[in-house]
């Protein structure tokens, strides 16, 4: 097989990932050892891709990691901000009084959903989970584990509030709050 | 001898197992623990959003959203393609809607459309370049060089560049991320690579490099 210049060129990029076959891999080797311009298309695309794959290429601005860590700590609980801490203490200060109030209404809460649900302990009553209307357990959100019907709306609710609802913690997604 | 050597060498991402365990504790209540997740992979965040726009600033902004949107959704993340090509993704995406609202495609450079993708590229330099040695990109003066040439690329071939040759990631999840396919991926990479070629043969094979401390010549020994 012999090859001419513009059809190196349209493969070298294809050589160079060595997604030619052996045929025209031999062809192009040799149409190199003749052709000057083509050998100086090669070393020069060889060249560009070390330049650029090298991570100093294009280099982080200074300040740039403090830039993003300080946003996310806004977005994160109990992190960060003077007005981040206030409203932990806030959400606290909500999540305490719920308590309060579920003690004086204690006996609405609900039996277990099944007889052989296992109610977990320690499960951060805040956090966020989700539960199907005819389920037993709930979910971190995400968890596949989770069944539910066809088009039945998935609730996000608090997990304080689905232990009030009977639910227990799914033995997968939740299992370090198991009572074991 | 270089010439003959073929296989583009690419580091592997060995972030993926430690990426899941880190998802895992976060859905978990641990959403502190993002920050050590998005670490290792800010830089690519950051030259993605660059590299699509061109512009420092904006940058940085986009770059910043890109990682609190992943944040808001890491729930949806079902793990099926690597945490860093879905964060790579949100960054492309970001920077996209960007662009749309300050009319950027105004303003795209000729390259993109005096070199239709269809037809066969002719190099226009054929001066050969030494191998340059990596120490050359501690240097201010050859990154901005660089960073000027990829600016320079159209649209198009800037963003199959950099995610295939600046972000290391396979044909098929550039593909996968930029919602084209892998035979438009494999073109536009070839155009891309031979135009920076020509774009920075000048500087690096017979012009600005060779007057350079590194150049023939000028050896210190």
């Amino acid at each position: 097989m012999v090859v001419n210049c513009e059809r190196v060129w349209q493969e070298i990029s294809n050589y160079l990932e060595g997604e030619v076959n052996p045929d025209l891999r031999a062809a192009m080797e040799a149409h190199f050892r003749e052709c000057k311009h083509c050998t100086a298309v090669l070393n020069g695309t060889r060249n560009v891709i070390h330049l650029y794959g090298d991570d100093r290429s294009l280099p982080l601005p200074a300040g740039f990691t403090a830039g993003w860590q300080s946003r996310l700590a806004e977005y994160i609980p109990g992190r960060g901000t003077a007005f981040g801490w206030l409203l932990a203490v806030a959400a606290v200060a909500l999540i305490s009084g719920s308590f309060a109030l579920a003690r004086l209404d204690a006996k609405s809460v609900s039996a277990l959903r099944s007889y052989h649900a296992e109610p977990g302990s320690g499960v951060p009553d805040g956090m966020m989970v989700e539960v199907s209307a005819d389920g037993k357990t709930f979910h971190v959100p995400g968890c596949r584990f989770l069944h539910k019907h066809e088009n039945e709306n998935i609730r996000l609710i608090a997990a304080s509030e689905a232990i009030r609802q009977g639910y227990v913690p799914c033995v997968r997604c939740l299992r370090q709050y198991l009572n074991r | 001898m270089l010439l003959f050597m073929t296989a583009v060498a690419k580091p592997v991402d060995t972030g993926d197992e430690r990426a899941q365990l880190l998802i895992t504790r976060i859905r978990n209540g641990e959403s502190s623990l993002f920050a050590e997740l998005v670490k290792p992979y800010e830089r690519r965040v950051y030259v993605t959003a660059l590299a699509l726009l061109r512009n420092e600033a904006d940058a940085e902004d986009v770059a910043q959203e890109a990682i609190l949107k992943a944040f808001t959704y890491l729930r949806q993340f079902r793990g099926e393609s690597r945490f860093s090509t879905w964060l790579i993704q949100i960054t492309v995406n970001e920077a996209r809607m960007r662009q749309r609202k300050r009319h950027a495609e105004l303003f795209e450079p000729l390259a993109e459309s005096h070199n239709d993708e269809e037809g066969t590229y002719t190099p226009r330099d054929f001066a050969d370049w030494r191998e340059i040695p990596s120490e050359a990109l501690e240097r201010g003066e050859v990154r901005a060089i660089l960073a000027k040439a990829l600016a320079s690329l159209g649209q198009k071939y800037r963003e199959v560049f950099l995610l295939r040759d600046v972000e290391h990631m396979s044909i098929e999840e550039t593909a996968q991320v930029l919602s084209i396919s892998v035979a438009s991926v494999k073109t536009r990479l070839l155009r891309a690579r031979l135009m920076l070629r020509d774009i920075l043969a000048p500087a690096f094979a017979d012009g600005w490099f060779s007057r350079t401390p590194f150049g023939k010549g000028s050896k210190p020994w």
